[in-house]
């Protein structure tokens, strides 16, 4: 229970990952953007912090049952009051959601496809 | 990185250019408090607020009667910390913080929480057997030393202040802040002992 410290290689210096006490603050950079929407929201007025963390009680609360969470899906649940914060109150809809999604899927889908033939092109010059 | 990751990635990517799109937010703002999350706001400005306490009793008196504004004193405040309440450690009670419902963190002293502050398995357990839960971080306490759980709210974050370990009366304020770890502001461990300075 004491800190889960992954095997990290440590960068030190500019490049160094962002920790604190040796645990990264962010474990993937989609839980640093949802972060950052949410309070940028709360910033700008256009969500009430404490009516978001009242939805994020209660996601808490119902992923709680079962399994013990270990604290990994707290931004996912993070995610989901959010989301539900904004479709409460007409800011974005479930469908505009769905597309906006879809769409960045596929776009990612396409750059990963791209990476990968550049990858495998190495040293096939000339075929 | 499973596909259910990918999913949520991608939802969150979804929700950001929906809300940069409809002006209600910036990309600049965004990176701005993610920027500020993760490289400024952090466990060393709870540190120094410990050793500033530590070696100035009229410091500590003023935390103590409000602690938003004697943190304030020293630069730090802002989200999730306008309320602030200091527990002290003494030789008698050793204070512990959590938050049951969510994870409510002193986030302008400490920064954002760790992972297993946001675990159910802490945030249920610590209250019921804190005294267990403590060992598991390495900690036994002296069964004559009373152990006070604090459960932060929407309205009042908590931030204990560990006891100055022994021998450190010839070090500078900046040396104390370096014994002055994030678990012993939590209340899960206690501050470094003297000669583990900066390690």
């Amino acid at each position: 229970m004491s800190g889960t410290l992954h095997a990290v290689t440590v960068a030190e210096g500019p490049a160094a990952l962002p920790r604190l006490n040796g645990e990264l603050v962010f474990q993937a950079p989609w839980e640093s953007r949802a972060f950052g929407v949410a309070i940028a929201l709360h910033e700008a007025g256009a969500i009430d912090y404490e009516v978001f963390r009242s939805r994020l009680i209660a996601e808490i609360a119902a992923h709680s049952h079962g399994e013990a969470q270990d604290g990994d899906d707290y931004y996912e649940r993070w995610l989901d009051a959010l989301q539900q914060v904004l479709v409460e109150r007409s800011i974005v809809s479930v469908t505009e959601i769905g597309e906006r999604s879809a769409e960045i899927a596929h776009a990612w889908e396409h750059d990963h496809g791209h990476e990968h033939h550049h990858h495998h092109s190495h040293g096939e010059e000339g075929r | 990185m499973s596909h259910g990751h990918d999913d949520v990635a991608v939802r969150a990517a979804a929700l950001e250019s929906l809300l940069v799109e409809k002006g209600l937010v910036s990309t600049d703002a965004i990176d701005a408090v993610v920027d500020l999350y993760e490289n400024d706001v952090g466990p060393q400005n709870g540190a120094r607020v410990v050793a500033r306490a530590w070696v100035d009793d009229a410091y500590r008196e003023r935390l103590r009667a409000n602690g938003a504004a004697a943190i304030a004193e020293l630069g730090y405040g802002g989200f999730e910390g306008d309320t602030m309440v200091i527990v002290e450690n003494t030789p008698g009670v050793h204070n512990v913080i959590v938050c049951t419902l969510c994870s409510c963190y002193p986030w302008p002293v400490l920064g954002l929480p760790p992972s297993w502050y946001k675990s159910s398995a802490y945030r249920a357990r610590v209250v019921a057997e804190p005294r267990a839960v403590l060992s598991e971080f390495g900690l036994t306490l002296d069964p004559g030393v009373e152990v006070r759980v604090w459960d932060s709210t929407a309205e009042v974050r908590y931030l204990v202040v560990p006891m100055r370990p022994e021998g450190t009366e010839s070090l500078s304020e900046d040396e104390l802040a370096e014994l002055v770890t994030r678990d012993s502001m939590v209340g899960t461990g206690v501050a470094l002992p003297a000669g583990e300075r900066g390690a």
